[in-house]
């Protein structure tokens, strides 16, 4: 890893995991997911809740927890912008960016490659 | 090769249809599945492939939806991204195809920690949107999600589900509308005890125009005893049991609690199908396939159509 990308990270994982409970997916879509991150889901779904939320609102796998997109939908509620991202179709997880810096690969436009088979964002 | 998804057809034809859940069996023989799709020839017009249902092992839809196919009975295979990745999801698809598969049923996949190996790895390399998306870029586009081109596209009708009755509950019709965009051509809902509940879910769905572009089939459980139904209240993800439902059956002597469950299913039944926008029903028996045939009978869905120049399910080719 580069010098500059980890002097980065060493700022950015402490910050987002006191603030987040970030999981340095390397591809934040926090704006999108009304700042709860959907990589604590313990299914990682990045596009809503999985039908097993239970009635009071709690993780199907850890049912003292609220469920990460219940905290998504109500946080979306309060957002003054991105409001409506919570609607849209989040491409596949690239795993090889895990443990790095969201920042950077915004700024360099590496978390905005998808596959080449995913037109999922053409048709949202 | 078998020709194209006759449940498409009966739904692009306006009809009310009739699915099935068929038991997941945990047998090498291929008769164990054969017996119990035996049961439902006739009474539904496809038969759902459940894929390591609650996340116990049991034998996989693939081989299950292949054996039906080759009794001519039309399966809905279901797949989860639970215990596969991206590579294994598509090579399945595929495989499901050249096998005769024509209706898939993509969705998250109980956790493994209400199975029998919660001890096991979870999956969840993409989620179950990003699969449907998968799915229909194999169909539409002739493509993996890498990009690469397929030789022979498969041909998909597509499905999905929805929750409607898990929070959070303004979220679920915009959830549905993403599934939509992404490629489901059709819905089965999770099981429908609170029926005002899921006819302003069906409402909201209206509002945002989508019971226009998909169809949606809501599921209606079969309890077979006061048992059973204390089981799916408590046991099963996502599945909201009503009280008074497991104490009519309560109060019910046990010679008479299945007659009981199925008079509960038919007045379900009839009930969502009055809401608009249902599309047909989805029939879980939860190893009780003598009870889909009973309700189906009860409430005058049988016999099932034929759409001529293809037969009803295990009808003559």
């Amino acid at each position: 890893m580069r010098v500059l990308e980890r002097l980065v990270v060493a700022v950015e994982k402490p910050l987002k995991e006191a603030v987040w409970d970030c999981r340095m997916c390397g591809q934040c879509i926090l704006h999108s997911t009304g700042l709860s991150c959907p990589m604590r889901c313990p299914k990682n779904l990045r596009n809503g809740p999985c039908g097993g939320v239970r009635a009071n609102g709690n993780c199907e796998v850890y049912p003292d927890k609220r469920c990460v997109w219940v905290e998504a939908w109500e946080g979306s509620r309060r957002m003054p912008v991105f409001k409506d991202h919570i609607e849209h179709l989040q491409k596949p997880v690239d795993w090889q960016l895990q443990g790095t810096s969201s920042w950077i690969n915004l700024v360099s436009g590496r978390d905005h490659e998808a596959p080449k088979g995913w037109e999922g964002h053409a048709r949202s | 090769m078998p020709g194209p998804s006759r449940l498409a057809e009966l739904l692009r034809d306006g009809r009310f249809v009739v699915t099935a859940e068929l038991t997941s069996t945990n047998s090498a023989d291929p008769e164990a599945t054969w017996r119990l799709a035996e049961v439902l020839r006739g009474s539904v017009d496809a038969v759902n492939c459940t894929d390591n249902t609650g996340a116990h092992v049991h034998m996989s839809s693939l081989a299950a939806a292949h054996l039906l196919v080759e009794k001519g009975i039309e399966p809905i295979m279901q797949l989860t991204v639970r215990d596969r990745n991206r590579l294994a999801l598509q090579a399945d698809l595929l495989g499901a195809a050249a096998l005769g598969v024509r209706n898939i049923v993509l969705m998250s996949g109980d956790d493994v920690t209400v199975g029998d190996h919660p001890e096991a790895r979870r999956i969840y390399d993409i989620d179950s949107m990003q699969l449907i998306e998968v799915a229909a870029g194999m169909r539409d586009r002739g493509t993996y999600l890498s990009g690469r081109t397929l030789d022979q596209a498969p041909s998909f009708f597509i499905g999905a589900v929805e929750n409607p009755f898990a929070p959070p509950l303004e979220f679920r019709p915009l959830r549905l509308q993403k599934k939509v965009r992404a490629g489901a051509d059709f819905i089965q809902t999770q099981l429908v005890f609170d029926v005002p509940l899921f006819a302003r879910f069906m409402s909201m769905v209206g509002d945002l125009g989508l019971t226009d572009k998909v169809f949606i089939i809501p599921s209606i459980g079969i309890p077979r005893s006061a048992r059973g139904a204390r089981f799916m209240r408590e046991k099963v993800p996502g599945l909201h049991v009503p009280d008074s439902l497991v104490d009519r059956l309560e109060k019910t002597p046990p010679a008479r609690q299945s007659q009981e469950g199925i008079q509960i299913a038919v007045e379900l039944l009839n009930a969502v199908r009055q809401i608009p926008g249902v599309a047909g029903v989805h029939l879980i028996g939860i190893k009780w396939e003598e009870g889909v045939v009973q309700v189906a009978e009860a409430a005058g869905l049988l016999p099932r159509p034929t759409l001529s120049p293809l037969a009803t399910v295990g009808g003559s080719r």
